[in-house]
Parts: C-alpha cells; structure tokens; sequence
C-alpha cells in the first residue's frame, strides 16, 4: 500500500532488501559492478541514504540489465521529455509480471480493489498501434486494468467528446468512477468541457500524472488546478502522482488533502544538495533520488532523478512516511556533470 | 465444471481471434501478439459477460495464463453453489 509504514519501520524493512538487491545487480550486471567499483562503494550500509545511485540519464547512454540477453522478455524505452536518446529499460517475465502488482499497491489506498468504470482523459488512438506506444499510450494501458467500461473522453482527432462523456456520466456518473489522464489533457480538454456542459464529476477520483510543465505555460499550478476542479465540477478526490520510465511500477501518489506526495511502502526518496549530494534538512529544496525494491532486471533500484523537489515533512501528513513535492526539472548542465562523471567510470 | 473450460475456451478463440489449431488450454498472457495489454482489456470484458462476473483489479492482473483463468473462473462460479459433502 501507499504510506502504511512510518518512515522507521520503512527504513527498517527496506535497507536489507535494498542491499541485498545492490548485491544481487552488482553480480549480476558487469557494468553496474564496474561503477560500483571505480566509485569505491562500501558493501555495507548504515542508512538507505547511503546506498549507491545511479543518474536516471545513464539508461539513456547504456543499456544496464541483471538478465541475461536471452532472459529479456521486454524492452521499454522512453525519450523523456527532453529527447534525445531514449532509456532503456530491460524487464524480465518476472519483472514485468510483477510491475502491475506492485501499481495496483501503490493505487490501492486511492482506488480500492474494486474496479470502477474508467473515464480516460485521452484519445484510442494513443493505443491504436499496439506495435509501438508513446509514452501516453504506455500510461492508459498501465491504468486500465483498475477500470472497466472505458470510455475515451477525446475522439481520435483529440477533440473533447461531449457525447461520450455525457454517456458515461448518465451510466456511471452516480457512483464512483475513476478519471484518469495527463494532467495537461485533464487540464485543457476535460476541465473545459466539463464546466460548458455543465458536468456532474463528484463521484469522480482523478488519477493524473505529468505534464506540469505544459501547465505552467498555462499558468495554473497543483492548487489551482485543483480549486477550480473542485468548484467547477465537484471533483474532488484528486490524485496526482509522480513516476518514471526508469523505475516503472512504482509510483508515489499524492495524499487526499493535496500537495504532497507519499511513497508506497516498497519505495523511498531522499533529497540532495546538487552540490555536495549530501540528504537536504526537510524543507530544503534538492535533486530527489528515488528509491525501490522492484527493479530487479535491471540496477534502477536507487535512481537520482533530473527533477527538483522538496521533502516537507516525515510521518506528518494523509499518510505515514515522507511527505515531499516535486518542483520541477534541475536545469541541465548541474546534472549533467554528474552523468558524466559515472559515464566516465562504467567504460 | 467442466462446462466452464469450453465457454473460456470459445471466449478466448472468439475475442483473441485464434486460429483453429491453437493449443489454447497451454495459452500464456504475452505469449502471443494478440494476447498483448490491450487484447487482455478486451478478453477480462468478454470473460466478465459471458459469466457474469466481476473481477477485481487483482485479477485480472494475476490472469496470466488460460488455466489460471479457468482455475479462476471455477472458484468465482463456485460460491454461488451450495456445496454439499
């Protein structure tokens, strides 16, 4: 589940599964051994912010996987939102059986275990070609399996469908239903349509990720977004939640009075002074570094990212554990340096 | 009970469209194109009307394999019948 475990008991049931998961890549992927070595990391460790990590951006220049070439059952990519090279991220049948569980944990405690008829703030067509999906695409398939009745709420020009929304509602609109979209998507087409025609969205839950860049150029930002969601059209259970490619599965989703995120139980952060990567005191704004006990095909198990945020508060909020936010992309160069540094160390 | 093979049976050839031959009863989620993400949408709603069941999110993220979808299916049915020593 998400934040049943106080920050303690997390640390406490996390760090041995954590080291014993560094053990287990640094046997199993040469490269990932390497970087350990050239960095001289201890094989012992006190703390779960002491733990090695990776930059995100070294799966974009190298493919790191703890399987063998003929274990790999499935690739993913992802350009991030800044493209270039992809990231590559190699699942095994036992990781890529495992990722949804562990979603549908993370989701739990916002979802229940029922499935409820799924409003998707998107258009079929991002799943049109079952060869190849965007990333977008990646994410309705991901959610799909905690909905039933699916009903896109843009047709395939990516048009806001009025009928079909209003459908929906007039079926499903009296008891919970689950919305779920980018945030962006929810933003600028369903928000909108919603307040024209009128619609009734208070037995909505909202589940919507990414895209708060495209937002800021609309200048609204999470408060805002979810004010006038809440007074327009009586949604009100609204849960944004933050992940990456990188460290599929895991998810931290933000708690039910708003404004933070917390952390499954399988999963940690820590934020970082970019400078001298030592833990920031809460409230201090720093390069957060993600933590879990998934990844097990491929050493992303601790993952500094490229994006900004903020730990708030520990066992303080909705939920137990930390209670952060995520403010933003790092600007590049800073991280940059880094990524080099280790890219440096793994040839 | 055995009934309930042959429907999934007939559920699993019409909704993934399977060839004649396929050996469905050794059919793995992924194992083939059709039984991709989004054929496993198609094929949970199919399952759920031809029974007229509900599944949790948790299974029809376990459903991974024929069996596993028979064996699920009998359980399911199962608790609506009495059942007598």
């Amino acid at each position: 589940m998400t934040g049943t475990l106080t920050h303690a008991e997390r640390e406490a049931r996390l760090l041995p599964a954590l080291v014993e998961l560094t053990a287990h890549h640094r046997a199993h992927c040469a490269a990932y051994d390497r970087i350990l070595t050239a960095l001289g990391t201890p094989d012992t460790f006190g703390r779960i912010a002491d733990l090695p990590w990776l930059p995100v951006r070294l799966f974009k220049e190298r493919e790191l996987a703890s399987v063998g070439a003929d274990e790999v059952f499935k690739v993913l990519t992802s350009s991030g939102t800044t493209g270039g090279a992809p990231s590559r991220i190699v699942l095994d049948r036992a990781a890529a059986a495992e990722q949804p569980r562990r979603l549908a944990e993370a989701l739990r405690p916002v979802l229940g275990s029922r499935r409820l008829p799924m409003l998707v703030v998107d258009t079929p067509s991002v799943i049109g070609n079952r060869r190849s999906f965007s990333a977008r695409g990646a994410g309705v398939l991901g959610m799909a399996a905690f909905g039933r009745d699916h009903v896109y709420a843009l047709d395939e020009h990516e048009r806001p469908d009025a009928e079909a929304v209003t459908r929906f509602l007039r079926r499903h609109g009296h008891t919970p239903f689950l919305v779920f979209g980018f945030t962006f998507l929810v933003w600028q087409y369903l928000y909108p349509l919603a307040r024209e025609h009128s619609l009734d969205l208070s037995q909505g839950i909202l589940v919507h990720s990414g895209g708060w860049k495209k937002l800021a150029d609309l200048a609204v930002d999470n408060a805002e977004f979810r004010r006038r969601l809440a007074a327009d059209t009586g949604l009100r259970r609204v849960h944004n939640y933050y992940g990456m490619v990188e460290q599929i599965g895991t998810v931290f989703v933000e708690g039910p009075s708003g404004g933070a995120l917390y952390c499954p139980d399988f999963a940690d952060v820590v934020i970082r002074d970019p400078v001298t990567w030592a833990e920031q005191p809460l409230g201090e704004p720093g390069v957060i570094e993600v933590v879990s006990t998934l990844p097990r095909s491929y050493p992303g198990h601790v993952l500094l990212t490229e994006d900004l945020g903020v730990c708030h508060g520990i066992d303080d909020g909705d939920w137990p554990g930390k209670r952060f936010s995520v403010l933003g992309r790092l600007p590049k160069a800073e991280v940059r340096g880094c990524s080099d540094t280790y890219a440096g160390a793994a040839a | 009970m055995a009934d309930i093979a042959g429907r999934l049976r007939e559920v699993f050839v019409t909704t993934l469209e399977l060839d004649e031959g396929t050996d469905v009863e050794n059919l793995a989620y992924r194992e083939i194109e059709a039984w991709d993400s989004v054929g496993h949408m198609t094929l949970v709603a199919a399952i759920e009307d031809e029974f007229d069941v509900q599944l949790d999110t948790d299974q029809v993220i376990d459903l991974s394999s024929f069996r596993v979808a028979v064996d699920l299916l009998r359980s399911l049915l199962s608790e609506d019948v009495p059942v007598h020593d």
